[in-house]
C-alpha cells in the first residue's frame, strides 16, 4: 500500500487545495436551508417582502458559491487521480520492464498485465471517487449534524433513530447480500468455464455424440446462476424502497416532534422546515460513507497488487564499473553452471560445463522441462547464474553491462513473437538503421523473402499486435530474420525451427550455415533431424548433462539421446544421417 | 518507424472498460431496433399477467410517491395554523402523518412487490435465453464456428445476456415510474401554482441545453480516453509478452519512449473527461439551486399575499427537486434501450442462425457398431469451406476394412478435412461417402459418429476427474471398463500413483498433468469407445521419451483390428500404411502406397526426400 501512496506524495498541496473546496462548498450548500427558514420566518410569517428579495439574491450568491468550489474541487480531482495514475502506471512499466525473466515468470506475465491495465484504472477510479464523495460526505454529515443541533437539539433523537435503522439494514445487507455477490461471481465464472469448454471441446463433443450431457451440466450452471441472480436482485429491489422509507418516515417524525416544539415556542416554524433538511442531509452522507466502505476495500486490493510489483527488485543488475570489451569473438563458456529459481528446492540447471565456439554450432536437446530454454536464457542474462560462471571471450558476463551483452547476441526466441508496426519494423528491431539491402540479404537467408514478396505491401506490409495477420511458420522466419540483421557474434535459436515444415527448416539451416559461418551458434532444437550435423550436442535431462559429443558418438555412449533419436527416427533413417 | 500509422489501427479499449462517464459514451445501435424489440417482446409475453401486475403496482408506488410531499405540505400548514391560531390541532395533525405514514408504507410495498416479481419474471427470460443459446451451440454447424471466434461468442453468452438483464430488471419498470413520475409532478405542480410551475418547468430547457452542450464537449475527450487508454494497454500486453525480446535487442528505452508518450496522452484526456463528468453534477445542481431560489422568491411573495400556503411552498419545493432525476432517468434508459437492443439483436441472431441439415429427420438406417465391418468409401466427394471455393474437387477412394490410411502433408494443407467430412461435421457439395455401403447421409450424425473412435492431437479435457474424462468415451461403461481401457491405453500406473486416483480432479487449464499424459487419457478415451472406425492424429508437439513410447505403443495397439485414418507425422507410420493420401492446399493431390508414390517422383517424394535425405 504505501508502495503505491508514495505517488500521491507530490500532490499534496492539490489534496488540502481540494480538502478546502469541498469544505467551503458543504458550508455553501448547507447555508441554503438556513436562509429559506429566514425567509418562512422573517419574510413570510413577518410579510416583509423586502427582506425575502434580499434573501433571495443572497441564496443564489450562495449556490454560485456551492458551484465554484463543488467545480474547483472537480478541476483539482480530476487532475490529481489522472496525474497520480499515470506515476504509478509509468513506475510500474518501468518496473516491469527493468525485470528478469525470473521475476516476470513468479508474477506470470498474465498477472502483470492486468496489473499494469486493470489495477490501476481501478485505484484511478477509486482516488477520484475518494477525493470528492469520501471526502465531502464526512464534511457534508457532520456540517449538517452541527446546523441540525444548532437549529434544535431537541429533535436530534429523531436524526440518531433514523441513522441507527439505516445502520440496521446496511449491516443485515452487508451481512446476507454482500457475500452473495461474490458467489453470484462464481457462478457466473462457472458458466463462462462451461462455455468456453464446450466451444474448444466442440470436435469431441460431437465425435463422442455428448452434446445431452453438456446441455445438462450447463443447465445445472444456468439453473443456480438464475437462482442467486433472483435473490440478489430481490433483495436490492428491497433495499431502495425501504431506505426511502426510513428517511419519510423521519420526516413525519420531525414534524410530529416539531410541531409540540413550535407549541410550546421552543422552534420557528422555519426552523423546523430547515431541520428536515439537513436530516435529509446528514441521512444522505451517511449512506455514502457507508458506500464508501463498501468500495475502498475493493481499491486497496488493486493497490497492494501493484504494491506487490513496485517492491520488487530484480534480481539481474549491472556492475557498478563494467567493462566495455571491444570487438568479441563470441567464444562461450559455461563453467559449472547452476540455476535455482528463488525459493525453489531443486535447481533448474545443475552444475553444466560446456565450451561454445564460434564457426561451431552447440545444439542443445533434451524432453520437455529438462531446462534447455533454461540453459540458454542464461546466456543474454535472462536469468543469473546462482552458482558457477559464464565466459564470453574469457570474461563474466555479470562484468559487462546488459546492454554491451545483449548487442553481441541473436535471439530468437521459442514462439516468433512480432510486434505491431511492419515486416520492415519489425526486421529493423535490432538495428535501426539498417538498409534495406540488409533487410532483403536476412530475408531471404531466413527464407521469408518468398512469402513478404506475395504480399501487398512488400516490407511495408502492417503487422498487427501480436502478429495475427501473419502465420506460425512466417513469424518464425521474420525473428530469425529480426535477428541475422544485427550481425551478431553469438546466435541462440531457442527452438525456433519447429513451427517450420521440414523442407523450410533444411533450406533455412543451409543458408544459415553459409551466412553466419563464423558467428558461435547455439540451438535448442525438439526435432532430432534439425542437429544431425551439429559439431556439438548437448543432451539435457532434469536440468543435468547427460551427454555432449556428436550425433555418432552420442548414439554410442549416450542412452537417453539414442531414445530420443530412436522415437523421432526409424533405425533406417538414422542410417541415412549418418551417410 | 511507422508507429503512429499503426497505432490507430490498434483496437481501442476493451468492452466493459465501463469506469466513470461510461454512460457518455455514444452507445452502439442494433441493426433493426424495432425487429429486436418484437423478439424481445416474445420473450415477454408468456408473462403478459405478472407484467401486467408489475405495471399495476409500479404505477401505484409512485403515485404514493408523488401525493406524500402534497399530503406532508397539510401537515406542514397545519402546524402553521397552530402558530398562528395559537392552539396546536394535534388530533387532526396526527391524523394527517399517520395517513402519510400509510402512504409511505403503502409505496414501500407496492415497490418491493414489483421488485419481486419483476426479478422473477426477468431472470426466468434470462435463464430462456442462456438456455436456448446453450441448446443452440449444439445445432450450429460446425461452419459457424470457423468465422466466430471463442471469445466472441462467448461474448454473447455472458456480456450481451447481461446487458438485457440489467434492462429487464432494472431500466423497463424505470420508465414506468419515470414517466408516472413525471406526468404526476407535473400534475400536482399546477394544482399548487401555476405560476411556479411555469418558472420551475422553464429551467429544464436550460439545464438540458446545458447538459447537452458539455456532452458534446466532453464526447472528443471521452473518446480520447478510450482510445489512449486502448493503446496503453495494448502497448503493455505487447511489451510485456515480448519481454525477452525487448531485453535481447535492447529496446527497453524506446518502448519506455512509446509508453511515457501514450500514458501522458492518456493522462490529459482522463483528467478532461473526469472533469466533465465530475462538473456536470454540480451545475445542473446549480441551475437545479436557482429554480429552488426563484421559487422561495415566488412563493414567499404568493404567500404573502396569501395566494398559496407555506405547506404548499414546502411540497412544491420537494417536487422541483424530485423533477430532474426522472427526466435524465428517461434519456438514460433511452440510451440503454438502444445498447440492449443491440445486445439482445446478437444473442438472437446466434439462437436464430441456420442450424445443422436434417437435424431432426428420422434416419432412413440405423447401424449397429458392433455389427458394422468398417468399409469406407469415398465417391466423387467434393467440398469446400465456402461457397465460392472447392477445395477438394473429385475424390474416389474405398478403405476396406482393417486398412491403415495414412493422410500427409505439409502444415496447413487440410489433413483434418477428411476426417471431418467423414463424422459429417460439413457437408459434401457432391457425391457421397458410404460406411459399409450405406450412405452416411442415412444415418443419424449420432449414430455416424458411434462408428468412430478418435484420437485429436488437440487433447480435450474437461474440468471433472480422470474417470469421468475416460468414460467420455462411453457414457455407460462400468468402473471396470474404465480401468480396463486405461491399462489398454498404458496409463493406468500413471493414474494409480496419483493422489486421488481416477477420482484426480483435472483443473480448468488441464495444466495439473502433463502433454503427453493428456494424449494417454484422449487414447484411453477411444479404447473405451470401442468403434468399429479410427480416426487418429499423430501428435508433433515433443513429449519426453519414455512417453512417447508409451503412446506410439498404444496406438498400435488400438488400430490393430480397426479400419483406421491417420493424419500422420512419422515415417514409420506411413511406411506401414495400407494407403497414402497426400493433400496439398486443402486437395488430394496424390495418392497410392508408399513405394508407388515414390515412383510416382512428384509431391510426395520431395516431401518425403525434404524430411530426412541430408
Amino acid at each position: 500500500m504505501k508502495y503505491v501512496l508514495r505517488y500521491y506524495r507530490p500532490y499534496c498541496p492539490y489534496i488540502i487545495l481540494i480538502l478546502l473546496l469541498l469544505f467551503g462548498q458543504a458550508m455553501c450548500e448547507l447555508a441554503l436551508p438556513g436562509y429559506m427558514s429566514d425567509i418562512i420566518n422573517n419574510g413570510i410569517v413577518a410579510t416583509d417582502m423586502e427582506y425575502i428579495k434580499r434573501t433571495g439574491i443572497i441564496m443564489a450568491g450562495v449556490s454560485a458559491a456551492a458551484v465554484v468550489c463543488s467545480a474547483g474541487g472537480s478541476f483539482f480531482a480530476a487532475r490529481v487521480s489522472a496525474k497520480s495514475s499515470r506515476d504509478v502506471r509509468k513506475a510500474l512499466f518501468e518496473k516491469v520492464t527493468s525485470f528478469s525473466a525470473a521475476e516476470l515468470e513468479e508474477f506470470s506475465t498474465a498477472s502483470l498485465i492486468t496489473r499494469s491495465t486493470n489495477d490501476v484504472q481501478m485505484v484511478q477510479q477509486a482516488t477520484v471517487m475518494i477525493l470528492r464523495l469520501a471526502c465531502f460526505a464526512p464534511i457534508m454529515g457532520i456540517g449538517a449534524v452541527i446546523r441540525a443541533l444548532e437549529t434544535s437539539l431537541s429533535l436530534s433523537w429523531t436524526i440518531g433513530l433514523a441513522l441507527l435503522v439505516i445502520l440496521c439494514i446496511m449491516a443485515v445487507s452487508f451481512f446476507l447480500i454482500l457475500p452473495k455477490f461474490q458467489v453470484l461471481q462464481k457462478k457466473l465464472d462457472r458458466l463462462n468455464l462451461i462455455m468456453k469448454e464446450r466451444l474448444t471441446g466442440i470436435l469431441v463433443i460431437r465425435a463422442f455424440t455428448t452434446e445431452k450431457e453438456e446441455e445438462r451440466n450447463f443447465d445445472t450452471a444456468n439453473r443456480e446462476l438464475t437462482k442467486i441472480n433472483m435473490f440478489v436482485n430481490r433483495a436490492m429491489s428491497f433495499m431502495m424502497p425501504a431506505l426511502m422509507f426510513v428517511m419519510n418516515a423521519v420526516s413525519v417524525l420531525i414534524i410530529w416532534a416539531g410541531a409540540h416544539l413550535i407549541e410550546s415556542r421552543e422552534l420557528m416554524i422555519g426552523d423546523m422546515l430547515a431541520y428536515l433538511q439537513y436530516a435529509m442531509h446528514v441521512i444522505m452522507s451517511f449512506l455514502f460513507i457507508t458506500m464508501i466502505f463498501i468500495m475502498i476495500p475493493r481499491a486497496a486490493v488493486s493497490a497492494q497488487r501493484i504494491g506487490r510489483v513496485l517492491q520488487v527488485e530484480s534480481s539481474v543488475n549491472d556492475p557498478e564499473n563494467p567493462v566495455n570489451p571491444g570487438e568479441p569473438e563470441g567464444l562461450v563458456e559455461f563453467e559449472k553452471v547452476s540455476f535455482a529459481y528463488p525459493d525453489a528446492q531443486e535447481k533448474t540447471i545443475d552444475g553444466v560445463s560446456f565450451t561454445a565456439e564460434p564457426g561451431k554450432t552447440t545444439a542443445v536437446i533434451g524432453g520437455t522441462g529438462a531446462g534447455k530454454s533454461t540453459l540458454i536464457g542464461l546466456i543474454p542474462r535472462f536469468y543469473d547464474v546462482t552458482e558457477g560462471r559464464i565466459l564470453i571471450d574469457g570474461r563474466d558476463i555479470r562484468e559487462i553491462s546488459q546492454h554491451r551483452l545483449r548487442e553481441m547476441i541473436g535471439y530468437i526466441p521459442q514462439k516468433g513473437m512480432l510486434f505491431s508496426g511492419t515486416i520492415g519494423s519489425n526486421l529493423r528491431y535490432g538495428k535501426e538503421d539498417a538498409t534495406d539491402e540488409e533487410l532483403r540479404e536476412a530475408a531471404e537467408t531466413a527464407q521469408a523473402m518468398e512469402f513478404i514478396e506475395e504480399k501487398e505491401h512488400g516490407f511495408e506490409e502492417e503487422v498487427s499486435q501480436g502478429g495475427t495477420n501473419v502465420s506460425g511458420g512466417q513469424k518464425q522466419r521474420l525473428s530469425i530474420a529480426r535477428a541475422l540483421v544485427k550481425r551478431p557474434k553469438i546466435y541462440i535459436f531457442d527452438d525456433s525451427f519447429s513451427a517450420l515444415d521440414f523442407k523450410t527448416d533444411k533450406a533455412l539451416r543451409e543458408a544459415l550455415g553459409k551466412k553466419v559461418g563464423d558467428s558461435t551458434i547455439i540451438i535448442v532444437a525438439q526435432r532430432i533431424n534439425t542437429i544431425l550435423d551439429a559439431d556439438q550436442i548437448l543432451v539435457m535431462e532434469e536440468g543435468r548433462l547427460v551427454g555432449k559429443g556428436t550425433h555418432m558418438q552420442l548414439m554410442e555412449d549416450c542412452s537417453v539421446y539414442r531414445e530420443i533419436a530412436l522415437s523421432q527416427l526409424s533405425e533406417e533413417e538414422l542410417e541415412r544421417g549418418r551417410s | 518507424m511507422s508507429e503512429e500509422k499503426n497505432a490507430f489501427r490498434r483496437r481501442g479499449g476493451k468492452r466493459g472498460h465501463g469506469g466513470p462517464g461510461a454512460g457518455m459514451m455514444p452507445g452502439e445501435k442494433a441493426k433493426d431496433f424495432k425487429g429486436t424489440m418484437k423478439t424481445l417482446a416474445g420473450y415477454l409475453k408468456p408473462y403478459k399477467f405478472r407484467l401486467a401486475a408489475v405495471f399495476v403496482f409500479a404505477v401505484a408506488s409512485t403515485v404514493f410517491t408523488i401525493i406524500s410531499p402534497a399530503v406532508l405540505g397539510e401537515a406542514t400548514d397545519k402546524v402553521v395554523e397552530g402558530l398562528m391560531g395559537g392552539s396546536m390541532d394535534f388530533r387532526g395533525l396526527g391524523i394527517i402523518l399517520l395517513v402519510l405514514l400509510g402512504m409511505y408504507g403503502l409505496s414501500l410495498f407496492f415497490g418491493v412487490a414489483q421488485g419481486w416479481i419483476m426479478a422473477d419474471v426477468s431472470q426466468k427470460i434470462i435463464y430462456t435465453l442462456r438456455d436456448r443459446m446453450s441448446v443452440k451451440t449444439d445445432r450450429l454447424p460446425l461452419k459457424y464456428f470457423d468465422s466466430k471466434t471463442h471469445g466472441e461468442i462467448q461474448s454473447r453468452m455472458i456480456n450481451d445476456i447481461e446487458t438485457v438483464n440489467q434492462t429487464l430488471s432494472v431500466s423497463l419498470t424505470q420508465i414506468i415510474t419515470s414517466i408516472v413520475t413525471i406526468v404526476g409532478i407535473l400534475v400536482m405542480m399546477v394544482r399548487i401554482s401555476l405560476i411556479m410551475t411555469l418558472i420551475a418547468v422553464l429551467v429544464l430547457p436550460v439545464s438540458m441545453g446545458l447538459i447537452r452542450l458539455i456532452v458534446s464537449k466532453s464526447q472528443k475527450h471521452f473518446k480520447n480516453q478510450q482510445k489512449y487508454l486502448g493503446y496503453v494497454n495494448g502497448h503493455v500486453e505487447e511489451m510485456y509478452t515480448g519481454h525477452d525480446i525487448i531485453k535481447a535487442f535492447n529496446r527497453e528505452e524506446e518502448s519506455e519512449k512509446t509508453f511515457e508518450e501514450y500514458n501522458d496522452r492518456l493522462c490529459e484526456s482522463a483528467w478532461k473527461s473526469q472533469f466533465i463528468s465530475g462538473v456536470m453534477m454540480p451545475l445542473t445542481g446549480f441551475i437545479g439551486n436557482l429554480a429552488y431560489v426563484a421559487v422561495c422568491l415566488l412563493g414567499g411573495y404568493l404567500a404573502i399575499n396569501g395566494k398559496i400556503s407555506i405547506g404548499n411552498i414546502q411540497a412544491f419545493i420537494q417536487y422541483v427537486r424530485s423533477f430532474n432525476q426522472p427526466i435524465s432517468q428517461v434519456a438514460n434508459v433511452a440510451s440503454q434501450l438502444q445498447s440492449t437492443a443491440a445486445a439482445a439483436e446478437r444473442v438472437f441472431e446466434f439462437i436464430e442462425e441456420e442450424e445443422e441439415e436434417d437435424l431432426d429427420r428420422e434416419p432412413e438406417t440405423v447401424l449397429d457398431p458392433r455389427r458394422v465391418k468398417g468399409e469406407v468409401s469415398f465417391e466423387h466427394v467434393r467440398f469446400g469451406y465456402n461457397e465460392e471455393e472447392n477445395v477438394i474437387k473429385d475424390f474416389s477412394f474405398t478403405a476396406h476394412c482393417g486398412q491403415k490410411i495414412a493422410i500427409v502433408g505439409p502444415t496447413g494443407a487440410g489433413k483434418t478435412t477428411m476426417v471431418k467430412l467423414l463424422m459429417r461435421f460439413y457437408e459434401l457439395k457432391g457425391g457421397r461417402i458410404t460406411i459399409d455401403g450405406h450412405n452416411i447421409k442415412e444415418l443419424s450424425r449420432e449414430n455416424l459418429r458411434s462408428l468412430f473412435s478418435m484420437v485429436l492431437q488437440d487433447t480435450w479435457l474437461n474440468n471433472g476427474t480422470i474417470r469421468e474424462n475416460i468414460r467420455y468415451g462411453r457414457k455407460n461403461a462400468s468402473d471396470e471398463e474404465v480401468e480396463k481401457a486405461a491399462a489398454a491405453a498404458h496409463i493406468d500406473h500413471f493414474i494409480k500413483t496419483q493422489p486421488k486416483g481416477y477420482d484426480m480432479e483435472i483443473n480448468e487449464e488441464a495444466t495439473n498433468i502433463s502433454q503427453g499424459q493428456k494424449q494417454l487419457l484422449t487414447i484411453a478415451r477411444a479404447f473405451l469407445a470401442d468403434a468399429p472406425i479410427l480416426i487418429l492424429d499423430e501428435a508433433t508437439s515433443s513429449v519426453d521419451t519414455r512417453t512417447e513410447q508409451q503412446i506410439q505403443q498404444a496406438m498400435t495397439a488400438l488400430m490393430k483390428g480397426r479400419t483406421s485414418f491417420i493424419i500422420a507425422h512419422r515415417l514409420s507410420t506411413i511406411k506401414n500404411a495400407d494407403h497414402i493420401l497426400v493433400m496439398n492446399h486443402g486437395d488430394i493431390i496424390e495418392q497410392g502406397d508408399h513405394e508407388s508414390l515414390l515412383a510416382q517422383n512428384g509431391f510426395y517424394t520431395s516431401l518425403y526426400n525434404s524430411q530426412f535425405a541430408k
